[in-house]
């Protein structure tokens, strides 16, 4: 099954950003593919690459990048982006800048289009 | 449809909504900070109780964990991130944000 | 979900159950609204609980020098998006009626809600 996450609040903050994670490793391991992770809202700042969490924790940003090398299209909106000074420069390895209107074409393409936020 | 609530019952109103809109058979899996509303002995256990007739009810255990709540309602079914994704194969999601 | 000349058309319904002005998501969530209005797919808005303020007449942001959006929410209609839901029980709770509201809009019992929800491909709260 194609599987479509939408993650709506930032890291550490929330604990959205955990779950959402959680949530697709469990899905992978029973075999279905992430079609892809769209940040909306405050979820931008999960692609911020300048953050440097205490060594004793998980790395948020890490794992994106991670999902992001094995294929994981990790996708950012552009204009929620603008908003909270997340740009090219700044962006985390293996994830994208692009249009919101990519979320509306994830949610068309995917069987599944899971929300985690606030 | 699966909803998902992940707010705590005594900060929001998502529980309450999401029973007004619910259809009969359609799974509640509680999540995060939703994991309150099915602990034992709290105010929102006849609503949950009421709810379990008519609608299946889940809760995410290593969310349980998380906050130390032992006494979870007898009613509601522990599933892992495995159970989750179970449920999400077989309904669409609509999480109660 | 159905096909029309070869193209997946999904029931989508964005559900507004936050204040506007408040925080940003209301704002944000009216953004996607438009954005995907333009991939042709049957769009719904469900206003619910603190939802229903966003439609308010009167409301004017100027003087906190945030851009307000109630315009856009007139705008709606123009971009085919005419299925605006209102509840009930959320606009009676807070005192309203529909006459309080700046666009037309269908006021509808919780359950009727709930049944078109139900339908959904996919559903977004915002």
């Amino acid at each position: 099954m194609k599987i479509g996450i939408l993650l709506k609040e930032g890291p550490y903050n929330h604990q959205a950003a955990d779950s959402a994670y959680q949530f697709i490793q469990a899905a992978r391991k029973r075999g279905h593919e992430i079609e892809s992770v769209f940040f909306y809202n405050d979820g931008v700042n999960n692609a911020a690459n300048k953050a440097e969490p205490p060594q004793d924790d998980r790395n948020i940003y890490q794992r994106w990048s991670d999902l992001g090398a094995e294929g994981v299209n990790i996708l950012v909106c552009v204009a929620a982006a603008k908003r909270r000074s997340i740009n090219e420069e700044i962006l985390i390895e293996n994830a994208t800048i692009t249009g919101l209107g990519q979320l509306t074409d994830i949610a068309i393409r995917a069987d599944r289009l899971v929300t985690f936020g606030d | 449809m699966l909803h998902t609530i992940n707010q705590s019952p005594f900060r929001g109103d998502s529980l309450t909504s999401c029973i007004r809109f619910i259809q009969a058979d359609d799974p509640i899996l509680f999540m995060e900070d939703g994991i309150y509303a099915v602990q034992h002995g709290n105010k929102f256990n006849e609503i949950i109780s009421n709810l379990s007739k008519t609608n299946p009810i889940y809760a995410l255990s290593p969310d349980i964990k998380a906050r130390g709540i032992q006494n979870v309602l007898a009613e509601v079914k522990q599933i892992d991130y495995d159970g989750f994704v179970e449920l999400v194969e077989n309904h669409q999601v609509n999480s109660w944000l | 979900m159905r096909e029309e000349d070869g193209e997946i058309i999904k029931d989508f319904m964005y559900v507004m159950r936050r204040a506007p002005h408040g925080t940003i998501y209301t704002y944000e969530g009216l953004e996607m609204v438009l954005i995907s209005a333009a991939f042709d797919q049957d769009i719904s808005i469900a206003f619910i609980d603190d939802g229903v303020y966003s439609l308010l007449k009167d409301q004017d942001t100027e003087d906190l020098q945030i851009k307000g959006f109630v315009k856009t929410f007139k705008a709606l209609d123009g971009y085919d998006v005419e299925k605006l839901y209102v509840d009930r029980q959320s606009l009676e709770e807070r005192g309203l009626s529909e006459d309080d509201l700046i666009v037309d809009v269908e006021v509808l019992e919780s359950a009727e809600i709930g049944k078109l929800m139900a339908k959904q491909d996919v559903v977004i709260h915002n």
